[in-house]
């Protein structure tokens, strides 16, 4: 096969993950039983299903694991309801990765770190979390406040309350929408438990979610303090290339596939609202 | 004409008999006039135009339109008025929330026809009898009317206005019209020869679907063309035979409901002459049902959509003897 | 430089047809030579030279899957190469345009081997239309670019490589004449006093770029300068240097083809996901065509507008809505 970046490579789904009612996590891993690619947290990849389509996903595994790439995908459309059918050992299709990823090595060296998430925008965040962890030194503490609309919509909640909660300097805080019989945690919305919490505005916060709890998160934090360049988001649009290329995903002059898809919230305010 | 459409649309606006005026914007050069809702009667008085360019057939934005709140005037041309009698007969528009103004009508052109017409550069134009008078970069040129107009124009089939709230200028009629001469023509080929004739024309087709969003009969909320959902969804052709399908299919959909505005083959930036699809469809089912003119009234059931006894039976189509 | 007499015009087409596939100008578009192709009267062809490059619909690549397995098929065609004559200065700037694109890292390779497959011949515009507004992009219609130029007279065609691939044209060309250089002056000057009769002047480009983004994006005009836009994609397809592109598929014979084709952000499915739509009527989308041209790109590719002035959404488009009247619309606001 002659190269090109829009031909792809042939990789393997090696372990399927039930996460959530519509929420599974695939581990995947190269023809030749290696990981891939090495990525930076926050980065991209384009899988595909010949004769489904194909459709860029966040890579949801830590670049400190040294054998496979993990993706959390909500069934939402085409591609991801095909996924959701699959059985381990399928083939499918994988490039990149795409984007710029968060700046773990640059801007968060020796920050504290506040991670917000809301439903499946923990699978950006997860990346970020696990590389923080693995370099535990080079970071302040970790504060991780998560939402979902009930218990069972949590994403990675074995991992989170067996490991995460129990590590020395992580906090958790869950919170699901509405009262459960069997939760004991908290419940609320994330923009509201945000601001209960009321965090130390020396933090720098990463935030991935709806855009309805990311516009009401991003009040509240502005309101106990923070300072929007303190504030590192997520986005995701429909993209086709992820190479800059079939021109889609633009916001104003940058292209979320790109110059994204992280971005400071002060960056937001020298771009279009049209996202 | 066009200081009596301004007139009136004052008035409508004043009286308060429409709160917003569809007509036609003047642009830079003769030809280059742009459908525009008016609300401020300044702005109207400067750039509401009427004269030959005003092609373009409002009754398809009256879709949208009478979905707002209060009401829209519209100036309509005799074709338009057939868009709009048929886009009411099919619900798209709501007739109360219109007020349909009839204009008097003696063809149209366009930039496109002007070129085709041997006028390079056109900026102004003027009719002097059945003689248009063209001032162009390199010069006036003279062109006869007739052979600038639209192929659409050249055989009108009327200029009756349909159904309009009133007139100006004079209310017109049916012609006999050689709008037909084409199609017969490519009846007599042979298959082959057909075959030819359409995969040359539609192989210039870019798909960029002007032909389709311009049509008054193409106003499905969701086309299947654009819905992954539907199996047929093509962006471009992966082959001729899509090439082709797309625009059978859509002649096959507007069959019996398209009424011959001609809007297709003015806005092909390829100048396929899809009228031609259309008024076969128009010429067989003439044949089959008996004639029928779509929006020629506001009342008749349309062939695909009555059903009598004496229907001819589908195998029809195999009776008759093609060369 | 070199020159041959117009009535051996198609001895000229024959004998570059003989050594490459030659493409010439048409009504519709670039199409193959043959002895009865009719090359057009009118400055500019119908479609733009750009799918010479960047096809209107291209495969990718192909996949065959049995059971869990998915084989990966190469269905890139092999690039022959190819002259195309009679570009002109307008379009041949298109070509800059899309490179700043298609050959940025990572590059497209399969615009790569086009552009490196075809030998541009580029003809000077003896007779500009009203709709041409090139010069406000700073392109010389009397000094086009491309491999090799041509200028026409009334009876010679002087022809002159600009590049080694036009140098090497040309010395195939045994029927070519040497001439003087100066013979082109009198046409060329001539072409210049019509430049600067256009219609189409100083339009105020001064306002945008990208640091005039956030204000003209903010525009009260868009709602009226978008209001009558049908949402089809001419504008787009038939511009030269419009790039977007999805990518799909198509099953036959049992065969998954992955294909790229144009798309147009004017389309709402262009930017639709399930999961929302960040350009929901036809104003965002509008407002998106316009703005790329006039200051995203430039804001990525060192304030290079990308219009090239060649005139054909003026001519094409089905409301006439066109980027001069937003140009000059929004121009305004500031002036």
């Amino acid at each position: 096969m002659r190269h090109d970046p829009l031909i792809p490579d042939l990789a393997v789904v090696t372990e399927i993950r039930t996460d959530t009612p519509d929420v599974k996590t695939f581990r995947v891993a190269g023809l030749d039983g290696k990981k891939p690619f090495v990525h930076i947290p926050g980065q991209c990849a384009m899988l595909s299903v010949p004769g489904v389509g194909e459709a860029l996903f966040s890579i949801t595994s830590s670049p400190t694991e040294p054998d496979f790439l993990e993706f959390s995908i909500k069934k939402c459309g085409c591609v991801t309801a095909w996924l959701h059918e699959i059985q381990p050992g399928q083939q499918i299709t994988l490039r990149g990765p795409y984007g710029n990823g968060f700046p773990v090595d640059t801007a968060f060296a020796g920050k504290d770190l506040l991670f917000i998430a809301g439903g499946i925008g923990l699978a950006p965040l997860r990346s970020v979390i696990n590389y923080v962890r693995c370099y535990r030194q080079r970071y302040g503490t970790v504060d991780i406040v998560y939402g979902a609309r009930s218990k069972e919509d949590l994403v990675d909640s074995e991992e989170i309350l067996t490991r995460w909660s129990r590590e020395p300097g992580i906090n958790v805080h869950l919170t699901i929408d509405r009262p459960q019989p069997d939760w004991a945690g908290h419940v609320g919305f994330v923009p509201d438990y945000v601001k209960e919490l009321g965090f130390d505005t020396g933090k720098t916060v990463v935030m991935c979610g709806p855009p309805v709890m990311i516009k009401f998160t991003l009040a509240g934090l502005l309101s106990l303090g923070f300072s929007k360049e303190q504030i590192y988001t997520t986005f995701e649009l429909k993209m086709k290339c992820a190479l800059g290329k079939c021109g889609r995903c633009n916001i104003g002059d940058k292209y979320v596939c790109k110059d994204g898809p992280v971005f400071r919230l002060d960056q937001m305010d020298t771009l279009p609202d049209e996202y | 004409m066009q200081e009596m459409i301004r007139n009136k649309a004052l008035e409508l606006l004043k009286t308060g008999k429409a709160d917003r005026v569809l007509a036609w914007r003047r642009g830079a050069f003769c030809y280059d006039v742009t459908p525009a809702l008016f609300t401020d009667p300044e702005q109207l008085q400067k750039e509401l135009v009427f004269d030959l360019f005003c092609a373009p057939n409002l009754s398809k934005s009256l879709i949208a339109e009478s979905k707002k709140p209060g009401k829209t005037a519209v100036f309509l041309k005799s074709c338009d008025s057939y868009s709009l009698a048929q886009l009411c007969k099919e619900h798209r528009v709501d007739r109360e929330k219109v007020y349909a103004v009839g204009v008097e009508c003696h063809g149209t052109c366009d930039g496109e026809s002007l070129r085709a017409a041997g006028i390079t550069a056109p900026l102004r134009a003027r009719a002097e009898g059945e003689t248009l008078v063209v001032d162009t970069l390199y010069g006036e040129k003279t062109v006869s009317k007739q052979d600038a107009l639209l192929e659409r124009c050249r055989c009108c089939k009327s200029s009756r206005l349909v159904d309009c709230d009133e007139i100006l200028g004079r209310q017109g009629e049916e012609h006999d019209s050689t709008r037909f001469d084409e199609v017969r023509r490519l009846q007599a080929m042979t298959a082959r020869e057909r075959y030819d004739f359409w995969q040359t024309e539609l192989s210039r087709c870019i798909r960029c679907n002007a032909c389709r969003n311009v049509c008054p009969a193409c106003s499905c909320e969701k086309c299947v063309f654009d819905n992954p959902a539907s199996g047929v969804e093509n962006k471009g052709a992966a082959n001729s035979f899509e090439e082709q399908l797309f625009h059978i299919i859509r002649a096959f959909h507007v069959a019996g409901r398209c009424t011959d505005c001609g809007e297709c083959s003015r806005v092909c930036p390829q100048h396929i002459p899809l009228h031609l699809l259309n008024r076969k469809l128009i010429l067989d089912a003439n044949d089959l049902y008996g004639d029928y003119q779509a929006g020629a009234d506001p009342d008749s059931r349309p062939p695909m959509m009555a059903f009598s006894p004496d229907d001819p039976e589908p195998d029809v189509i195999y009776g008759r003897t093609q060369p | 430089m070199k020159k041959l007499p117009i009535s051996q015009l198609n001895d000229l087409f024959s004998a570059i047809s003989r050594l490459e596939t030659l493409y010439l100008p048409t009504d519709a578009g670039f199409v193959p030579y043959s002895p009865e192709t009719a090359m057009t009267r009118r400055v500019n062809t119908g479609r733009s030279p750009k799918d010479l490059f960047f096809p209107q619909v291209e495969t990718l690549m192909g996949f065959r899957t049995r059971g869990q397995s998915i084989e990966l098929l190469d269905r890139r065609e092999e690039t022959k190469p190819f002259v195309i004559f009679g570009v002109r200065a307008c379009d041949c700037r298109s070509f800059d345009i899309l490179d700043s694109v298609f050959l940025a890292p990572p590059e497209d390779t399969f615009y790569k081997n086009r552009r490196q497959a075809g030998v541009i011949v580029t003809l000077a515009c003896n007779r500009p239309e009203e709709t041409c507004f090139c010069s406000s992009f700073a392109i010389d219609p009397a000094e086009p670019a491309g491999d090799v130029s041509a200028w026409q007279t009334e009876n010679t065609l002087y022809l002159r490589a600009n590049t080694e691939k036009g140098e090497k044209l040309l010395a195939q060309l045994s029927l070519l004449q040497d001439a003087d250089p100066e013979q082109i002056v009198p046409l060329q000057e001539q072409i210049r006093q019509s430049v600067m009769r256009l219609p189409i002047q100083e339009l105020p480009l001064e306002q945008f770029g990208a640091a005039h983004m956030m204000e003209r994006f903010s525009s009260e005009k868009w709602d009226e300068l978008s209001q009558s836009c049908l949402g089809c994609g001419s504008c787009t397809y038939v511009c030269p240097t419009c790039q977007c592109y999805d990518i799909k598929e198509f099953t036959a014979n049992g065969e998954i083809q992955r294909y790229r084709c144009w798309d147009s952000c004017m389309y709402s499915d262009f930017t639709q996901m399930s999961a929302g739509q960040p350009r929901p009527t036809q104003k965002e989308r509008f407002r998106q065509r316009f703005l790329h041209k006039l200051c995203y790109h430039p804001a990525n590719h060192g304030g290079e507008f990308s219009c090239v002035g060649c005139g054909r959404c003026l001519q094409k488009c089905p409301i006439h809505m066109n980027i001069v009247k937003v140009i000059r619309t929004l121009g305004e606001e500031d002036a």
